[in-house]
């Protein structure tokens, strides 16, 4: 093995590895953000009591978690404009990983939700609270709580899954190195930084949404 | 004269399936072998094998799959093999399903009572007997619908292959949409391919699951 191996030119380039960073961390907030508010509707179709609404959502969930998320977004990127959508890169990987993550995330909130006994809610009935109190104190909140380590790693999946945004050319990490590596020919040292920085990055959210839980959830608050 | 997605482009799209299955299964073969010795390592007696194994497994968790396979892919030629796209591609599918195959059935083996060992043990049978005849058949059963699961997420993982160049289903998705120039059509019928080759093996797992849920 006769390689010398050259970290300069990848260092050098901090700023944009770090603006890719950025980049990586705005598309998955957003994603989980409006994917999360999805999955909570989805969620409900698939517990209605209309059996439309449950087949609709069940397909939805099924053929979402039964297909590649890099299928997903080419489906969004390259079939939009033909039905007149024209989407940039960074909105058709938010679009698809939107779409992504609902699904996954009704399932998990869905489990959440099913942990709450029925005797809470008939409690709560029988204390004289509101409908809409009761769904947000005795449903949701222990229901997240219940599934908040889950929401966690689902959202640290995500991230990573972002990486293959970068065929769409959306602004994130990936795309970014891939640029740097048809610049620069120093592929190995490049794919190493990224690995690197992506497991201190997975390690710093999971810390951090650890630390957001255990202040959100510690209750009874106040 | 542009070409209409028909029968024939199907056709097409099915002989790159055949390379997702065979990518697939070649990378749960090799992967699985060694996620049993990655899943034996997690919980052996010998600290230092516990935590190599530990950091082997955060390391594959904690970046995406994407990296990992460009990694092996301009990695391996610094090490001085030449290597083509099929053998890159198996060999980091296969360390990615390791990694997460060990994981899972380190969760297996810790869940089988160990009570059971402990009597192992006390009978005098040794590690590898303990191992093959009395711990891990257990486990297998209880790790069998998570390991379903993974061989799922392990087909769609494959879809990655295109980005590096394979000819499998994703990619001859990506030549026939650009030959036909309908997108929607293609790619929905590569997800429609992906979803029947990944359904039954979710209904499986699900299956599975209940039955070994109504048993407890």
């Amino acid at each position: 093995m006769n390689y010398t191996f050259d970290f300069a030119p990848v260092f050098a380039a901090w700023p944009t590895l770090l603006e890719g960073m950025i980049g990586t961390l705005r598309m998955s907030s957003l994603s989980m953000v409006f994917g999360l508010s999805l999955g909570i509707f989805f969620m409900m179709m698939r517990m209605s009591k209309l059996p439309t609404l449950r087949t609709i959502a069940i397909g939805y969930i099924e053929l979402i978690r039964n297909t590649p998320i890099l299928v997903q977004v080419f489906f969004v990127f390259f079939g939009m404009p033909a039905i007149g959508i024209r989407l940039s890169g960074e909105q058709a990987a938010i679009l698809a990983m939107t779409l992504n993550c609902a699904a996954y995330a009704a399932e998990i909130v869905r489990g959440g939700v099913q942990s709450i006994r029925p005797g809470q809610i008939e409690a709560g009935r029988a204390l004289g609270m509101h409908t809409a109190d009761i769904y947000r104190f005795i449903v949701f909140r222990p229901a997240i709580r219940a599934v908040y380590p889950a929401l966690c790693s689902q959202f640290i999946l995500m991230m990573l899954n972002s990486s293959l945004v970068s065929s769409v050319s959306a602004e994130e990490l990936t795309y970014f190195a891939q640029t740097l590596d048809a610049q620069t020919f120093r592929s190995f040292e490049i794919y190493f930084t990224l690995g690197v920085i992506y497991l201190l990055l997975s390690q710093f959210v999971s810390v951090a949404l650890g630390i957001i839980g255990r202040v959100y959830f510690t209750y009874p608050a106040k | 004269m542009i070409r209409q997605f028909g029968w024939n482009e199907f056709l097409f799209l099915l002989e790159g399936a055949r390379w997702t299955v065979v990518l697939s299964l070649l990378a749960f073969a090799v992967g699985g072998a060694l996620g049993l010795a990655v899943a034996l390592g997690r919980t052996s007696k010998w600290k230092p094998l516990r935590i190599f194994m530990a950091t082997y497994i955060q390391i594959f968790q904690g970046t995406p799959l994407l990296v990992q396979l460009f990694f092996v892919y301009f990695g391996l030629p610094l090490l001085g093999f030449k290597v083509d796209v099929w053998v890159a591609l198996t060999i980091g599918l296969s360390l990615h399903t390791s990694a997460f195959l060990g994981e899972i059935w380190r969760g297996s083996i810790q869940a089988v009572p160990d009570g059971q060992s402990e009597a192992a043990r006390a009978l005098g049978i040794g590690y590898r007997h303990r191992m093959v005849d009395v711990v891990l058949p257990q486990a297998l059963r209880i790790g069998l619908p998570a390991t379903i699961s993974f061989l799922v997420n392990l087909i769609k993982g494959t879809a990655l292959a295109a980005l590096l160049g394979l000819t499998e289903l994703t990619r001859s998705g990506q030549l026939m949409s650009n030959i036909t120039f309908q997108p929607l059509q293609v790619y929905g019928a590569v997800a429609l391919v992906y979803f029947f080759l990944c359904v039954p093996l979710t209904y499986c797992s699900a299956r599975i699951e209940r039955r070994l849920n109504a048993a407890r």
